[in-house]
């Protein structure tokens, strides 16, 4: 053990120590000056918050006084438990108990935008930013330490906050000592990115997966108690002095504008304004009950347009027949796929389809903004608040400065919801009346007008040669774009305020290819995109939903594999092992068939008679990096066509897992919601507007119809870095479903929803 | 407009409102009760149930001016983290909600359904909260607390 007594001195300059920026070397066996470690501290703390920006550490971590942390996190939490994953990977590089680290998310005043909800990315991406700035928190805390103690950096650890030598617990500092109450002045090495790719690691290195003790446990999340307790607020709950209610109205026919408004219609509710502006449309109330009056009393005089969209009828013809705008091959075209049909002994060929589809939140949107001395405060549930501050900026006309936007838990999100409009519309009002704004969306208005999941087509074909092999694969995709209005409501070309206000959508182009490792000679993915139904402020406009085009690309994607492998008269997992190259892959679609019994034959079964049949059906993907197989298990009554999804079985790898029970209650929701979409989801319209705008029009899965039970296979790999897991597991459902029903009824459905009247009539 | 008393879990209130008004209106502004939740205003949902007297209610569709005397009480009343009501134990221990939006309807028709019903079925328990909606897709969750508090009222 080092000895104070007989240790050199040295001293090292302040201003050196400052230039240093932290790459002070303290050699064992020395003691340093008092003054050196107050430099040392200086240096590494203060006073002042630095700026907000990436490239500071006290951007990501902060010691508060008592020794606990606060972790500014620039991602935010829909409900998947990312405040405990977050907590519990800073609480690991920091060495501190997990309770002693609070994230805080989602306040554009607290946080950097690390791109809010988006991808599946909160760990992936946000978790690994937050681990490094942890783990470099900890290596200033060390050297402070080293300074403070005379004692060389790699002769100290820590435990619980407290910095102390291996081999003499009491020669000891805490966290709270060394820089409690002041903030971190350390330079983190920024890549100049904003959003997903925004990272900016330190010098320190990420603890080894083998020295976890806080990563990989199943911890509980914390805010479920006071949900449960009725003690947490939502974005519906924020309230402010003087704050007024706000109404949007919408028209009957999409695309209309209001061309006379008469305001005496409603004089006589009380405290009420109607604040009108180009297409832009809404009514404000002192008391809430009076808004909604007003908004249902106001009489409005539309613009008389044409009908925008093609009969429903007509959807997937129109999409047939549309103009290509963009194509694009996804990856790498292998082999020769052209020249590959034309030696095919046999081709496969198939069509699948997918509707429209709501982001249908549990509860409609609801935002308030208040402008106060030239400041502009937004409370939002959306799920990107920085890009809220840059769109109501934009919208208004201010400096991003000015606004600051702060994420309060909605009612649910699933991607660019009905959320970011509302709270542009919410500013636009605020500006108008001069008052504090609550705006509320009907249901009509979050079930008609948020953006919607694109609809598209998929045709998919293979050639087999005379020996049964499979030699060429052609996937092709054509639908409207995931990305017609953008991913977050940062401009006003994405948001219904925007264009109503004059500012054109500018559709960009965006779609996507099946996410898997089959290995065929000859293989080619391709998507292509359509332009929009109507250029401004549509209800159809397409947009991000949970895991955007992902469960109608693997649907068809998956559905097709099996098609092939009935065709050539194989097991459905026989005929994907074949030709699945990647191992993690190949471990996924093992396990899931381990775990659920599977009994290799090709489908269909033929041993069933009767009105009530059963099937099993697999389909696999990947996700940015995660691997998802699923087994679902379906009954089906001929006779009513209803399907119930009965059993599930999912094998689920996303690299290391930071916390399994999390990860367990993703997947359940993700394989809940991908059986709603698949047996039951699909946005009505007519020619002049969406017809379905509310739980009649636009049913979901009902409790009644849960399956009895999803087993779930994790697999960890905790020497790998965490992939996503919020979207990868609702993927495959669609396909598991459809091959289980091919598997019990011989009949296949390419096109969803799988609802009791289609099923029927594909069945007689 | 009209006065008009509310009794809320256990405090009775006066208040000045259009008699057409609904309940959740009330119950949300006039007496500040951020619970339950405005999910449709249609009785489609459930996100905005209230017990009136031990009955589950949907407070969006509810005339204020129906209720009368009856007792009324919302989720915050139901139970407190010190003596709460089983199902919300059971809701907290199986970790249920995603974003929590929903769960006025669940664990009030769920609250009200275990107090007259003991040992349920399964099948009985998913026709007592048939209709009920949850976009986060935690019906798994739901029922394991519904028969955790089922178990524990036995």
């Amino acid at each position: 053990m080092t000895k104070m007594d007989n240790a050199t001195h040295f001293s090292v300059s302040r201003r050196s120590l400052l230039k240093a920026g932290g790459a002070l070397v303290v050699s064992i066996g020395t003691a340093v000056p008092l003054d050196t470690a107050l430099a040392i501290g200086e240096a590494f703390a203060q006073g002042a918050k630095p700026p907000l920006m990436p490239d500071q550490l006290a951007s990501f971590i902060a010691v508060n006084a008592d020794g606990t942390v606060s972790a500014f996190f620039g991602k935010m939490d829909m409900g998947q438990g990312l405040f405990v994953a977050i907590g519990q990977m800073v609480a690991e590089e920091l060495d501190v108990p997990f309770k002693a680290v609070k994230v805080v998310m989602g306040d554009t005043a607290t946080s950097v935008n690390q791109g809010g909800a988006s991808g599946s990315t909160g760990i992936q991406l946000g978790g690994k930013q937050m681990r490094m700035a942890a783990a470099e928190a900890r290596r200033v805390l060390v050297d402070m330490a080293a300074a403070q103690l005379g004692l060389a950096a790699d002769a100290l650890t820590v435990s619980d906050g407290v910095v102390h030598a291996k081999a003499d617990p009491s020669k000891r500092a805490s966290y709270a000592e060394l820089i409690g109450g002041r903030y971190f002045n350390v330079q983190l090495d920024w890549n100049k990115e904003w959003g997903n790719t925004l990272y900016a690691p330190g010098k320190a290195k990420p603890k080894d997966a083998k020295d976890h003790k806080i990563v990989g446990q199943p911890i509980a999340r914390k805010d479920i108690a006071p949900k449960v307790y009725a003690q947490e607020d939502f974005s519906t709950d924020v309230r402010r002095p003087g704050m007024v209610h706000g109404r949007m109205i919408r028209p009957a026919v999409a695309g209309s504008v209001p061309v006379k408004v008469d305001e005496s219609s409603i004089k006589d509710i009380p405290g009420t304004r109607v604040v009108w502006e180009k297409g832009f449309l809404g009514v404000v109330a002192d008391k809430e009950w009076d808004a909604v009056r007003a908004a249902d009393k106001l009489k409005v005089e539309w613009s008389d347009v044409k009908a925008p969209f093609p009969d429903q009828t007509a959807l997937y013809d129109h999409i047939r027949n549309a103009p290509v705008r963009k194509r694009e091959i996804g990856g790498k075209e292998l082999g020769n796929v052209d020249e590959a049909f034309k030696t095919a002994a046999r081709v496969i060929e198939a069509e699948y389809e997918w509707p429209f589809q709501s982001h249908a939140c549990m509860g409609p949107a609801c935002a308030v903004v208040e402008i106060k001395d030239g400041n502009i405060t937004c409370w939002t549930g959306s799920q990107k608040p920085h890009f809220v501050r840059d769109g109501i900026a934009l919208t208004l006309g201010v400096p991003a400065e000015t606004v600051r936007s702060i994420w309060v838990v909605g009612p649910g999100s699933y991607g660019r919801s009905d959320a970011d409009d509302a709270a542009m519309d919410a500013a636009v009002l605020a500006k108008a009346v001069g008052k504090p704004v609550r705006v509320q969306y009907t249901r009509e208005q979050a079930t008609g007008w948020d953006p919607k999941g694109p609809a598209s087509i998929h045709r998919a074909r293979a050639a087999v040669d005379a020996a049964g092999n499979l030699i060429a694969y052609e996937f092709t995709s054509k639908g409207f774009s995931r990305i017609d209005v953008n991913t977050n409501g940062g401009a006003p070309k994405d948001t219904l305020a925007g264009h109503l206000l004059d500012t054109e959508l500018k559709s960009a182009d965006g779609f996507g290819v099946p996410a898997e490792s089959y290995e065929f000679a000859n293989k080619r993915l391709a998507w292509e995109t359509i332009p929009p139904l109507l250029a401004r402020a549509s209800p159809l406009r397409s947009a991000h939903l949970r895991d955007p085009v992902g469960p109608q690309v693997h649907f068809a994607s998956e559905s097709f594999i099996d098609e092939v492998a009935a065709a050539l008269a194989l097991d459905p997992i026989e005929f994907r092992l074949r030709h699945v190259k990647d191992p993690r892959d190949v471990a996924v679609i093992k396990a899931a068939a381990e775990k659920a019994a599977w009994q290799a034959r090709p489908s269909p079964r033929k041993d069933q008679t009767g009105a009530k049949v059963s099937g099993r059906g697999i389909a696999y993907s990947q996700r940015n990096g995660t691997r998802c197989a699923v087994i679902a298990e379906v009954d089906i009554d001929r006779a009513s066509g209803k399907i119930w999804a009965r059993k599930f079985t999912v094998a689920h790898d996303c690299g290391q897992i930071i916390n399994p029970d999390g990860l367990r209650h993703a997947i359940e929701g993700n394989i809940v919601q991908g059986v709603s979409r698949t047996l039951w989801e699909e946005v009505k319209f007519d020619a002049k507007n969406v017809t379905s705008v509310d739980w009649l029009s636009y049913p979901i899965l009902d409790i009644t119809e849960t399956p009895e039970a999803i087993e779930v296979v994790l697999i960890n790999h905790p020497e790998l870095p965490p992939s996503g897991a919020g979207e990868p597991s609702i993927r495959p459902v669609a396909a598991a479903i459809a091959n289980a029903i091919f598997d019990a009824t011989g009949v296949r459905i390419r096109r969803v929803p799988f609802s009791p009247d289609r099923v029927k009539q594909a069945l007689s | 407009m009209a006065r008009m008393t509310l009794d809320v879990n256990g405090k009775v209130e006066t208040i000045d409102a259009d008699p057409d008004m609904p309940l959740l209106y009330a119950l949300r502004n006039e007496l500040a009760l951020n619970n339950p939740h405005f999910g449709c205003g249609l009785a489609q949902c459930g996100a905005c149930t209230v017990h009136v007297d031990g009955q589950p209610v949907r407070s969006c569709v509810t005339p204020v001016s129906a209720v009368g005397n009856s007792k009324i009480v919302t989720l915050a009343g139901l139970g407190t983290p010190e003596k709460p009501h089983p199902i919300q134990k059971a809701y907290v221990e199986e970790q249920v909600p995603q974003c929590g939006y929903c769960i006025n309807g669940w664990i009030m028709t769920a609250a009200a359904f275990l107090d007259q019903n003991k040992k349920p079925t399964e099948a009985q328990i998913k026709d007592a909260l048939s209709g009920l909606k949850c976009r986060c897709g935690t019906h798994m969750g739901i029922l394991r607390a519904v028969k955790r508090a089922a178990a524990m009222m036995g």
